[in-house]
């Protein structure tokens, strides 16, 4: 392993960029996005390089020995307030098997973006910018250990997104900017509130011997590091956990977006500008599921399993209710939107199945429903910007007038049906054989599976109404892609193909943690129990 | 076992026409020629086939040949340890028998496709198309465990989509690739549960681990119950894939896509694969789930039979003649005909293949007209294309020295059977009738499209024999629905090769209570192959083996007499005109209303599945404009009114009391600016008096 | 024969105090108003006379009395400068209409 510190430099590059683009005048439009593409070129090899050295046989999850590539030294060091004591907060940065998936998918999904940005002509210093921030804090929310670190990222992001939203977004771009921007903030604040709770619960011993409390996450995953009359203490017989539990996993289920909290996806990403949107669902969505994969999971193990069979539940409603809806609209950008509220509910079926299967397919679904809806959006860019229309009823016949652009899109949409040889295929059967497996939540599983008979039916009809049969007489100018277009379908076309074969490369990376996840809220159910208060 | 030889013939067979599907379709606009490359590839893989056959029967008869590797290892897996997923290939002779046929007909629909497609725009793709089918289906076919059958399934389903919108500009063609899928899509999601079932059971998907943990006596949820249910889920994927009722409907609209695809996917071969899938895991059926299938099958045979008695469409004829010939196998499969039933299998792709092509030839010679009311007459201008109709039509309608004639028999005989041991008849019964329709729909097509005169005197001038590419498959398939290929005995097959020696009825491995009474064996479950002599078949009783003979004569007699009536009264119909038919129709009219529509299915599934769910989404999008996002939104306004309030509460109230304060200061100040005159001496004046008053007060 | 007491001292200069600040507050002039402070400086200084000869205060009375005349005659000066400068400013020194303080 390399003493290079690679996760800082993946995650801080795109904010040298940044400063970078700041000083490059305004009219050098080129030189802007060039240096944008570049650092998000970068950004890639990073990430294929932690992918190379990434030890695939160490677990992670609460071992702060088994995290890879760490970084941990003091950032916040502030002794003697009174009754706070001392602050301590550290720079802490790690990755295990559940975050390098999604480390790699934001790499790959900012340079697409990046591509996708291409065509963006209005103030093109402010957006370049901000994008590059926005990559800042979504790579940072990925290997931030550190609740508070973490808290910094996740709203670091808000911030360009909103602008990005609402400047370069379409007609309401406003009100779709400020409802993202509110309704993320308010689940911010639950997450905020329970991360305080936790901060004044958990101590670590420092090495000089006095107890200080912590924001480390993995120190808050051991019952033993809390105190004894912590609000979120276990210890503590009158605690607050369960309460603490629902505020963080709203805060969380807001990103993903989780039925009922899911109205400001449609809105936002039919404002958003094409690129975005593929950074929407790309990555953000899959920051609410990390989330609580990664904080509600391990630090409330024993509140998780009781749990468990409402967030099944919820999965399932998504995956119902996202597809139904979709299936009714017009407008083919909300149709994908609607179809990612249906993909992700699958996510939060297998993380409930608390097994291996489950869970490794939860978290590969997160990647695969990075790649394909990324490549969906992309879809519905490119016929947007050459028709500028995206009702899906004025479209019709276009596989006659872009063939190859027809193809991509086949291969596109049958992938977010299921179709096996192509990578949804694996990590939806993978999430079912998980749900299924565990007994409460066997019922919803076999119920979700109407979901990708639903999703055949909107994705194929789609499908029909836009590109197949006779070819509309005004749409008889549009060309074929072109070759820009092809640098972005391409990559992510073969992802979709090699993982839909070759799953394995994606699954041993995240095999040891998932199975040490596991173990670990197995295992927590004697933990907790033999606490007092329970 | 494993024998490097017959492996790396199967991985040939399987990727060849994969690698000729990517070729042909990235190169297929570049290269007008690259559909030659696919039409090599299809013939080096019926070689293949054909060595892998020829391999397979005459070395390992009695062995099966299997070879797995790891595709995904989970690691080290909490309570269940060490994990993986193991795909692999198991080769037996039903696998290779089924390759030959898929193989064959493949490529000879390649061929005919040649002159068939000739000038289309998407010329190669369709080719491409083709290869990829071809890839699916061999993979169903080689498979030994139940993950890589549903992942081809899906595959095949795919191809099936691909080919039937092969003309995507039709809307109807499209509407039918779409339908396909989706009602394929409603099997399968009862296929994926059942493997769901049997996955979290045994936590393998490979069929004789499976088969082995079931005979050790572990069953799903530990309930013989939950054995049956899950037999039937994975036969629902049958029910899809094998248009069977009441999921037929995909079927005669599918007929859309280019005849020779019809011929290849929708009668000889993609359609079998159901039938495929049972013959899979028959072991684990129960004698419930083997009921379910054998009533499927009877209702799948006679409600398809009574439609095709009424079509004027020459495909949509064949198509529900092809579903009650699949709905025959999966009543034979239910009915414990086992090897009849796959013998049919082989039988009806050859003369099924060989019904469409020749329609299609028809097709091609009338410029794409279907109606067979608009032809007759074409015997005279299409003789070879007649001649291997007419076979064809012989073998599906069970004449003797026809193939046709040996396999049906075999499941009729196996219903007659069955009813004299368990007292279900119905299967018989429905069974002889069926046969005596389709001698009767049969021969009413042959005639209204080869005899009388021609109907349209202009398509009829134009018709004209065809060529050799489209002749040539004709001949061959016409040459395979004669008897001579699988037995020396026309009238009993069970001496030839392929039903003696070839086909074998599997070892049950369901718990004996399950099973069918004739099916139970007397070495107990649980001590599998190693004490039973391989070639020994244990799913039959000495019982059945004894009602098989007896009902073999009787069987016979009575298909060859009610096929020979069906086709008498055809003859009658329509080729002597003694009854006038339209008079017959119309003095049964709901009958024939009922069955010239279908009776009613497409209609009825539209409204309400099709409709329900429209709606149902329909209603949900509102809620979610108006009830969810109206919840955010009112949220969003409730928050700004309050806003408002608080806002004016500030102004008036808070505000209104400082200001008040202020107004108050002023005031008061008002009064006392009196006193400040700016001149010193009042001020003195002041200052005195108050110390004056100062004084009395603190004397 | 009566003797002159403390209370005659301080009839007196309760007199001359209250003179003082007769012509204090009535007089419109401004040499007039200093004139009425004199007085009731001088009345003061009566009072420390008073008490120093009446009391048991030593020499105290007296420094105070010379201390307060000393003040007194700075005080006229520097008040009668300010008076002819306020004529310059006003050319009048009738107090009452230099009110300038009051805006």
């Amino acid at each position: 392993m390399t003493y290079f510190p690679i996760l800082s430099f993946i995650t801080f590059l795109p904010i040298v960029g940044m400063i970078f683009i700041l000083f490059i005048p305004k009219t050098q439009a080129t030189m802007i996005k060039s240096v944008t593409l570049l650092i998000t070129s970068a950004q890639v090899i990073a990430a294929l390089f932690i992918l190379h050295y990434y030890n695939y046989s160490l677990g992670g999850i609460n071992d702060p020995n088994s995290f890879q590539f760490m970084e941990k030294f003091r950032w916040i060091d502030i002794s003697g307030f009174s009754w706070i004591g001392r602050i301590k907060i550290d720079y802490f940065l790690g990755i295990d098997g559940i975050s390098v998936p999604l480390v790699l998918l934001t790499a790959i999904i900012t340079f697409i973006a990046t591509l996708s940005s291409w065509t963006i002509d209005k103030q093109v210093k402010g957006y370049f910018a901000l994008f590059l921030l926005l990559d800042t804090g979504m790579m940072g929310v990925f290997v931030a250990l550190d609740f508070f670190l973490f808290y910094i990222f996740w709203e670091l992001m808000l911030l360009p997104m909103y602008f990005l939203i609402g400047i370069w977004g379409g007609k309401r771009r406003e009100y779709a900017a400020i409802k993202f921007f509110l309704y993320t903030l308010f689940g911010s604040i639950f997450i905020l509130l329970v991360m305080i709770g936790l901060y004044f619960s958990t101590s670590e011993t420092l090495a000089d011997g006095t107890r200080v409390f912590t924001f480390n996450m993995l120190a808050m995953m051991n019952p033993h590091n809390y105190n004894q009359f912590g609000i979120l203490s276990p210890l503590n017989p009158n605690n607050l956990r369960f309460i603490a539990y629902i505020f963080l996993f709203i805060g969380f289920a807001i990103k993903i977006p989780m039925f009922p909290f899911h109205t400001w996806l449609p809105d936002a990403h039919v404002e958003a500008p094409t690129a975005i949107s593929v950074i929407l669902a790309g990555v953000l969505l899959k920051m609410g599921t990390y989330g609580i994969l990664r904080v509600c999971f391990p630090i409330f193990p024993e509140i998780t399993r009781q749990l468990v069979w409402y967030i099944a539940l919820f999965g399932m409603i998504n995956i119902i209710y996202g597809a139904l809806c979709a299936m009714a609209q017009k407008d083919f950008k909300k149709l994908i939107a609607y179809s990612s509220i249906s993909h992700m509910g699958f996510v939060l079926l297998g993380m409930a199945s608390l097994n291996s299967l489950g869970i490794s397919g939860a978290v590969f679904q997160m990647f695969n429903h990075g790649t394909i809806t990324a490549m969906l959006f992309l879809i519905v860019g490119v016929i947007y910007d050459r028709a500028h229309t995206r009702e899906i009823d004025a479209f019709g016949g276009l596989a006659t007038q872009m063939p190859i652009y027809s193809g991509f899109v086949t291969l596109a949409f049958f992938a977010a049906i299921g179709l096996p040889g192509l990578s949804g295929f694996v990590s939806e059967s993978f999430i079912f054989l998980g749900a299924f497996g565990f007994g409460l939540i066997r019922v919803l599983t076999v119920i979700s599976t109407l979901g990708i008979l639903l999703g055949a039916g909107y994705m194929l009809w789609t499908l029909q109404r836009v590109f197949l049969g006779p070819l509309k007489e005004k749409w008889s100018a549009l060309s074929d892609l072109t070759f820009r277009e092809y640098a972005m379908f391409i990559p992510l076309s073969l992802i979709i193909i090699f993982l839909g074969v070759y799953p394995s490369a994606m699954l041993n990376l995240m095999n040891s943690s998932v199975n040490s996840m596991v173990k670990f809220m197995a295992d927590a159910k004697v933990m907790y129990s033999s606490l007092s208060g329970f | 076992m494993t024998d490097p030889l017959i492996i790396n013939l199967a991985l040939m067979i399987l990727f060849l026409p994969l690698l000729g599907f990517v070729v042909t379709l990235l190169l297929g606009k570049r290269i007008k020629a690259i559909y030659i490359f696919e039409l090599f590839i299809i013939i080096l893989t019926f070689i293949g086939a054909v060595a892998l056959a020829f391999v397979k029967l005459n070395y390992y008869q009695n062995t099966d040949i299997v070879s797995q590797f790891t595709w995904i290892n989970f690691g080290n897996v909490p309570l269940l340890g060490q994990t993986s997923i193991d795909l692999g290939f198991l080769i037996d002779n039903i696998a290779v028998l089924m390759m030959f046929v898929v193989a064959l007909i493949s490529m000879l629909v390649h061929i005919f496709s040649i002159a068939y497609m000739k000038g289309d725009k998407l010329y190669n793709r369709y080719f491409a198309y083709l290869g990829i089918f071809t890839f699916s289906m061999t993979g169903i076919v080689f498979t030994h465990n139940m993950l890589m059958i549903y992942i081809f399934w899906e595959l095949v389903g795919l191809s099936s989509y691909l080919l039937i919108g092969f003309w995507f500009e039709k809307k109807s063609a499209s509407d039918a690739g779409k339908k396909a899928f989706i009602v394929n899509r409603v099997g399968d999601l009862g296929m994926l549960a059942g493997i769901l079932i049997l996955y979290t059971t045994y936590h393998t998907f490979t069929f004789s681990q499976i088969f082995a943990q079931i005979s050790a006596g572990h069953l799903p949820f530990n309930s013989e119950f939950w054995l049956t249910v899950t037999g039937i889920l994975i036969f629902c994927g049958a029910i899809g894939k094998s248009a069977q009722f009441p999921l037929h409907v995909w079927l005669p609209d599918a007929m859309e896509g280019p005849t020779p695809v019809s011929a290849l996917i929708h009668a000889a071969t993609m359609v079998a694969a159901g039938v495929f899938l049972i013959v899979r895991v028959y072991p684990l059926l129960t004698g419930g789930a083997l009921m379910f299938i054998a009533v499927i099958g009877m209702l799948s045979a006679f409600i398809p039979a009574t439609i095709a008695l009424t079509q004027n469409d020459i495909k949509k004829v064949l198509a529900y003649s092809t579903i009650s010939q699949l709905g025959y196998m999966v009543m034979g499969l239910g009915v414990g005909a086992y090897k009849f039933a796959f013998f049919h299998l082989i039988t009806h792709a050859f003369f099924k293949a060989l019904l469409f092509l020749a329609a299609g030839s028809v097709i091609h010679s009338m410029h794409h007209e279907q109606d067979i009311t608009k032809m007759g007459g074409l015997r005279k201008k299409m003789p070879l294309t007649y001649t291997t109709f007419l076979i064809a039509s012989l073998a599906i309608s069970g004449i003797p020295l026809t193939s046709g004639f040996l396999s049906k028999d075999g499941i009729l005989q196996g219903s007659f059977a069955f009813g004299s041991l368990t007292g279900y008849w119905i299967f018989g019964f429905v069974g002889f009738l069926v046969a005596m329709m389709t001698a009767f729909y049969m021969f009413r097509l042959l005639i209204l499209t080869f005899h009388g005169k021609p109907r349209d005197q202009h398509k009829y001038d134009h018709a004209h024999e065809s060529s050799f590419s489209m002749a040539m498959p004709l001949v061959v398939l016409a040459a395979l629905s004669i008897f001579i290929w699988y037995t020396p005995n026309p009238f009993n097959p069970e001496q030839g090769a392929i039903l003696s020696n070839w086909i074998k009825a599997p070892q049950l491995v369901t718990p004996q209570d399950t099973r069918y009474n004739f099916m139970k064996s007397d070495i107990p479950a649980g001590t599998v192959t190693s004490t039973v002599p391989e070639n020994s078949e244990i799913m039959y009783s000495e019982s059945y083996t004894e009602a098989l003979h007896q009902a073999h004569i009787p069987a016979m007699l009575l298909s060859l007499v009610l096929a020979g009536l069906g086709i008498l009264i055809a003859f009658i119909f329509y080729q002597w005109k003694k009854v006038d038919v339209d008079k017959l129709a119309n003095s049964i009219k709901p009958l024939y209303n009922l069955s010239y529509n279908k009776w009613y299915f497409d209609e009825i599934y539209d409204a309400v599945f099709v409709g329900g769910t429209l709606f149902l989404s329909k209603i949900l999008s509102w809620f979610d404009i108006n009830i969810i996002d109206g919840i955010v939104n009112g949220s969003a306004t409730l928050t700004r009114t309050v806003s408002t309030f608080t806002g004016r509460f500030d102004n008036i109230v808070v505000d209104g009391f400082v200001n008040f304060i202020a107004y108050l200061s002023g005031f008061i100040g008002l009064i006392f600016r009196r006193f400040q005159t700016g001149k010193v001496q009042t001020y003195i004046v002041f200052v005195v008096f108050s110390i004056v008053i100062l004084l009395f007060i603190f004397k | 024969m009566m003797q002159v007491g403390l209370n005659h001292f301080l009839v007196v200069s309760t007199a001359l105090f209250s003179l003082g600040i007769f012509g204090i507050v009535t007089r419109r002039n401004a040499v007039m108003v200093l004139m009425g402070i004199e007085l009731i400086l001088n009345s003061a200084n009566i009072n420390f006379i008073a008490f120093a000869r009446f009391g048991n205060f030593g020499l105290q009375g007296q420094v105070m009395a010379l201390f307060v005349i000393i003040l007194a005659a700075a005080e006229a000066a520097i008040a009668l400068a300010i008076v002819l400068n306020i004529y310059k400013t006003f050319s009048t020194v009738n107090v009452d209409e230099i009110d300038t303080l009051k805006d």
